[in-house]
């Protein structure tokens, strides 16, 4: 069996985006000796990625805002779905998670006196996105980074070294959670530039790995977004939530090919830019659904006014919630009313000189000049639909954020489900990560202090058995069961690619019965498939073989999307069904929880194709808070919430 | 598929024992760039290529290689900048120990980060009381666009023709990253008797720097690096090391305290 | 040079563009400014033509000084000064080129290759940089720049003078007046546009909000600086220009032609 490196840690952190550097600076800050692992460099996180901004309702542009508006935006936006004690603490906190980033040196773009500038979004009554031009990522990213550099500075003066107490594995990928009976005690990972196997013993364990987009053909997400932590805590035992929610950006890049699905900030429209169909029309006001009619404008004239004077008009319709704008701009495509290259237009040339827009907006700028040569000053941009986010996730203690079932084990950031609901408002996420992503460190430092007696001990059958499980492809079985001929492993990157189709095609932005039971059985195909998914050369930074390894994660958690995807018979935010497209009351009640069928991770689910990997359970939520729910009038909540729950 | 056409590559193949350029042919499409083509190579015809990327949208600088010579995003280098016939050649960034293909170790960035005095908050100032005017964010902002690519890293030729300069220089990225805190308006370093303009030339090597400019000429952010960052940086340095009236001012200073 | 862990490439470097250009086009550049400017300063003749008196002689300092009437000429300097007197004064302006930021970019490229283009190897086995004696000296820049403004002032001067016919009679222009209308903008421009000139107006101050005065001229000293490269070579081109201007009218060649 191969070396394995083996080391000691309180706290591990799976995950170097927003969320798990936030946890492992308050695990450190807690006194806990934390290690991050992260499968990229350090720094170059899907985070970095993230252009609009932080949502925080610190009043700055508009004194109207507090804690409370911020929730009830949230609900609305997540369709009551949303884990609501997770929305409440999310919206009371994130001022001063953002706060804080300034004292680490965060520098956001400034109101006129002095204070953090706050912007418009889609689905927020306030302007209340902290933000840097459109790179509002790439400061939090590298202000926490930079943080990180500090503490470990402070370490060194004290310590000699460096990593004595924070330490960060870079380009490494953990493929087991390892447990001591329930709980955890540690991860199996290998590092992608040697391929050595690496197992770092810890009581707690934190997952902020990020979203799933890369099941999904057209998408804003990179390479790194292939569903492993979610993964990781269904094979570790511990449930995911609601996994068919799955938000589509309304306004990726569509042209050229290569670029498709990259992301088009909402601060173009939250800076003034409109939508457009082929002939020319906005056609966004034709799309206002009953539950936001009060709440946006009815004409253009109005719409326009509104930028400059909000407290006396309603915002324009391009800044509903995203789910509501996706499917608009899906419609509009659908309808033959589509931009040259099967998209819609979206043009702030023609509503701002081109010297605010390079202003406002110059990643925009140069990623249009650079990527597809459109001058956005000067024409408008083709968008469409783009997998973004996924809303569901694992199912966590909202104050804790511990893992449901599975002692040790956290969970932060877009891999929680939960908190956004059945949608995600824009600027939401990079406080979510800074709010939860602080809850977990801070409530795995504590759980790790708190342990008595032995720490948890790791199990070397379980070291054993996931190395082999990492090895498997170089040594990609022949024959299949009940054939006498071998046949030739099958390439990792053909069975991605088929996957991503299949998912953007049967499992996508508008969804059927009949297709997603398709996609069933596709991903069944595929699961027995990737058995046998072999790999040339050696394991000395070999991405054939990664992406082999990523592939079960993917296959997992693909699963778990289509089968609540073809369970909840409504449409609600990330989540439309053509055969059942209204909302329906009595749903918002209803979870759905993903669990392995075969909690020990046999392989019986995995080579059969007829058998399920993942088992669906309904749970009826926690009712809402009454003075939570007193913060909505009663004629909303009647859309919304089911009659039982209106007279409790 | 219009513009689809066949490419004659040369690509970095090995690692720290060796390595050559293998030729490749592979097709190219219409509006793609050099990544694409990379990534075409890995799943028709070299499963095993090495190559680091993540976000493919030039925002997280991962994909940093060299390309016909030049240090460059592989994701930013569009195809329709070549000529159909022309050999393109990509080789790992040539500054920084290879680990395999087009994969570098880029430590010695990660070292020289932690060299860099963190930001100092200013005492008494609480977290929401922070005020800063947008013109004396200004500056810094621009340096914080910076998303470590490590491109200019790789092309300074201070320490790309001499390896045993690494230990005293610590790069463009890194003295632009002292310039940005010695700009931030409320960093509180001289407080603690950090001065940041004398570190920058006594600890981090900015004599080092002889403004060629290759820095900034490979930014793919466009940073003015050498205009912006480092020299504002030598002139303060001048400041505190090359101006008599300083060095008076600050003797002066420094005896009546001490009296 | 290069250290064993790196990947085996060696060749030197793999461009494929004319990297080689812009280096050929400055040194060639600078050399030829070289040239004519030594044949100038060195030969002590031809550099008055009333009212015009070449940029690379004033102020001319020396006893040996052609008499200029109202101009430029004071003898500091006695009878002992035996050469050119341009030697004197040239000695500001040029040391503020030689270590401007973009001429030490220039030089260091186009005849030190050090580097000679991004990415290409430099032939140097050692490099310090400008961490030792002599290239420390370069941090004397900003000196020479206060220098420079003295020489621009009197240029200015210069100019003001041209506004004179030959027999010294105000209100007369030449076409040497314009040349020298152009050369002294353009001086002005390029010493204006200097970095140290930048970081002394405002680019040393930590909070610019505090002073917004000086912040403008941060401002728009900035935007000159941005053309530092192209003010450099056309300042360096019209100085050139304005001395053999004179020379040519001193020398007889022809007659400055009289505009009014």
């Amino acid at each position: 069996m191969s070396v394995v490196e083996r080391q000691e840690w309180d706290v591990v952190v799976i995950g170097a985006g927003g969320a798990g550097l936030r946890a492992a600076i308050e695990a450190r800050e807690r006194g806990a000796r934390t290690a991050v692992i992260c499968k990229s460099l350090f720094g170059k996180a899907h985070t970095v990625m993230a252009e609009g901004g932080i949502a925080a309702a610190m009043g700055n542009v508009n004194s109207g805002d507090n804690w409370q508006v911020h929730f009830r935006d949230t609900m609305r936006g997540g369709k009551f779905l949303n884990q609501w004690r997770m929305a409440e603490l999310h919206a009371q906190e994130a001022p001063d998670r953002v706060w804080e980033l300034e004292t680490w040196g965060a520098l956001f773009d400034r109101t006129k006196d002095g204070r953090i500038s706050q912007r418009n979004f889609g689905g927020h009554e306030y302007p209340r996105l902290a933000h840097v031009g459109d790179r509002t990522g790439l400061e939090l990213i590298r202000t926490l980074q930079q943080k990180i550099v500090a503490l470990q500075q402070e370490d060194h003066k004290e310590t000699g070294d460096y990593e004595s107490r924070l330490k960060v594995f870079q380009e490494c990928t953990v493929t087991r959670i390892l447990k001591d009976g329930e709980r955890v005690s540690g991860v199996f990972g290998y590092e992608r530039e040697s391929g050595r196997f690496l197992v770092l013993e810890a009581p707690a364990v934190v997952i902020s790995t990020g979203g799933i987009g890369k099941s999904f053909k057209v998408t804003s997400n990179s390479w790194e977004y292939t569903g492993d932590g979610h993964a990781l805590a269904l094979l570790a035992g511990a449930p995911l939530l609601n996994m068919e929610f799955v938000q589509f950006h309304p306004t990726g890049m569509v042209w050229p090919p290569s670029v498709k699905g990259i992301l088009v900030t909402e601060s173009v429209r939250g800076d003034g830019g409109v939508l457009r169909n082929s002939e020319g029309k906005r056609f966004m006001f034709d799309y206002i659904p009953d539950v936001f009619k009060e709440k946006y404008a009815q004409s253009e004239e109005e719409g326009d006014r509104w930028y400059d004077d909000p407290d006396h008009n309603r915002r324009p319709p391009e800044l509903l919630p995203r789910d509501e704008v996706a499917r608009a701009i899906n419609s509009e495509v659908k309808a033959g009313r589509g931009s040259p290259h099967g998209g819609v237009f979206l043009d702030v040339s023609t509503r701002m000189p081109a010297e605010t827009i390079r202003r406002r907006l110059p990643s925009m700028y140069h990623q249009f000049k650079e990527l597809a040569d459109v001058d956005i000053t000067a024409e408008a941009m083709e968008v469409g639909p783009t997998c973004h986010y996924v809303m569901g996730g694992i199912a966590v203690e909202s104050d804790t954020a511990a893992a449901r079932g599975v002692p040790g084990l956290f969970a932060s950031g877009e891999v929680a489900g939960g908190m956004h609901g059945s949608n995600r408002l824009g600027g939401n996420s990079l406080s979510d990560l800074l709010v939860f992503g602080r809850r977990a460190g801070l409530h795995a430092a504590e759980y790790a202090a708190g342990l008595t007696g032995a720490r948890p001990p790791v199990d070397e059958d379980q070291i054993d058995t996931a190395a082999a499980e990492a090895l498997r492809p170089f040594s990609a079985e022949g024959p299949p069961p009940g054939e006498q001929d071998g046949r030739p492993p099958e390439n990792p990157y053909t069975l991605h690619q088929e996957l991503q189709q299949a998912m953007n095609d049967l499992v996508g932005i508008i969804r059927r019965e009949g297709e997603m039971e398709q996609a069933l059985e596709k991903l069944a195909d595929l699961r027995v498939r990737a058995r046998r998914a072999g790999v040339e050369g050696h394991r000395q930074f070999n991405p054939g073989w990664h992406l082999a390894l990523d592939l079960r994660n993917m296959l997992l958690v693909s699963e778990c999307v289509a089968r609540a995807a073809l369970e909840r018979t409504e449409s609600r935010g990330g989540h439309t069904r053509e055969d059942h497209p209204a909302m329906e009351r009595e749903w918002r009640r209803i979870n759905l929880l993903c669990r392995l069928t075969d909690p020990t991770g046999g392989s019986a689910a995995a080579t059969d194709p007829v058998v399920a990997q993942i088992a669906l359970t309904r749970e009826t939520t926690e009712p809402v808070r009454p003075d939570l729910l007193a913060l909505f009038d009663k004629e909303e909540l009647v859309k919304y919430l089911a009659e039982e729950e209106l007279y409790e | 598929m219009s513009g689809g056409y066949e490419a004659r590559f040369k690509v970095w193949r090995g690692d720290v024992k060796g390595g050559d350029l293998e030729d490749f042919e592979v097709e190219v499409n219409e509006g793609e760039v050099v990544l694409d083509i990379i990534h075409r190579l890995q799943a028709t015809q070299a499963p095993d290529l090495a190559v680091r990327w993540n976000c493919k949208a030039g925002k997280c600088g991962s994909c940093s290689a060299e390309i016909n010579g030049r240090p460059r995003l592989m994701c930013m280098t569009r195809m329709s900048v070549f000529e159909p016939d022309e050999t393109i050649t990509v080789t790992p960034l040539r500054a920084f120990p290879v680990v395999r293909d087009l994969v570098t170790d880029v430590g010695f960035n990660y070292t020289k980060a932690r060299e860099i005095p963190a930001f100092v908050p200013p005492e008494g100032v609480g977290a929401g009381e922070y005020r800063m005017m947008q013109e004396d964010v200004d500056r810094s902002q621009e340096f914080r666009k910076c998303i470590e690519c490590f491109l200019c890293q790789d092309t300074c030729h201070v320490v790309r023709d001499h390896e045993e300069n690494k230990s005293a220089f610590a790069g463009p990225r890194f003295l632009m990253r002292v310039a940005e805190l010695d700009m931030h308006p409320l960093d509180a370093a001289e407080d603690t008797g950090l001065d940041r303009k004398q570190t920058a030339q006594d600890e981090h090597g900015l004599g080092y720097c002889n403004i060629t400019k290759c820095c900034t000429e490979v930014c793919p952010e466009g940073i003015k690096i050498t205009d912006n960052a480092l020299i504002p940086l030598k002139e303060r340095a001048v400041d505190r090391k090359y101006d008599p009236l300083v060095w008076l001012g600050s003797k002066i200073r420094r005896r009546s305290s001490a009296g | 040079m290069r250290d064993g862990t790196r990947a085996a490439i060696t060749a030197p470097h793999l461009r494929t563009d004319r990297w080689w250009l812009a280096l050929a086009a400055t040194a060639a550049g600078l050399l030829a400014f070289i040239v004519y400017s030594t044949w100038r300063a060195f030969a002590d003749a031809h550099y008055y033509a009333a009212p015009y008196v070449s940029p690379f002689y004033s102020p001319c300092l020396a006893e040996r000084c052609e008499p200029m009437h109202g101009g430029p000429n004071w003898e500091i300097f006695g009878g002992w000064w035996g050469i050119s007197p341009a030697i004197i004064i040239l000695i500001f302006p040029l040391g503020f080129r030689l270590t401007c930021y973009y001429y030490r970019k220039a030089y260091y490229r186009g005849f030190w290759a050090s580097p000679p283009a991004c990415a290409v190897a430099e032939p140097h086995k050692k490099y310090s940089g400008e961490t030792r004696f002599p290239l420390i000296l370069q941090n004397l820049h900003r000196y020479f720049f206060y220098a420079a403004l003295l020489v621009a002032g009197i240029l200015t001067y210069d100019t003001v003078l041209a506004f004179r016919d030959e027999n010294y009679e105000w209100g007369h222009m030449g076409l040497g007046t314009l040349v020298f209308l152009v050369n002294i903008v353009l001086i002005w421009a390029y010493t204006l546009s200097c970095h140290s000139c930048r970081h002394i107006v405002g680019g040393k101050l930590k909070h610019f909000s505090k002073h917004p005065v000086r912040y403008r001229m941060w401002q728009w000293v900035g935007k000159l600086n941005a053309r530092h490269m192209l003010l450099a070579w056309a300042s360096l081109v019209s100085v050139a220009l304005a001395d053999f201007y004179v020379y040519l009218v001193a020398s007889g060649v022809f007659d400055d032609p009289t505009l009014f």
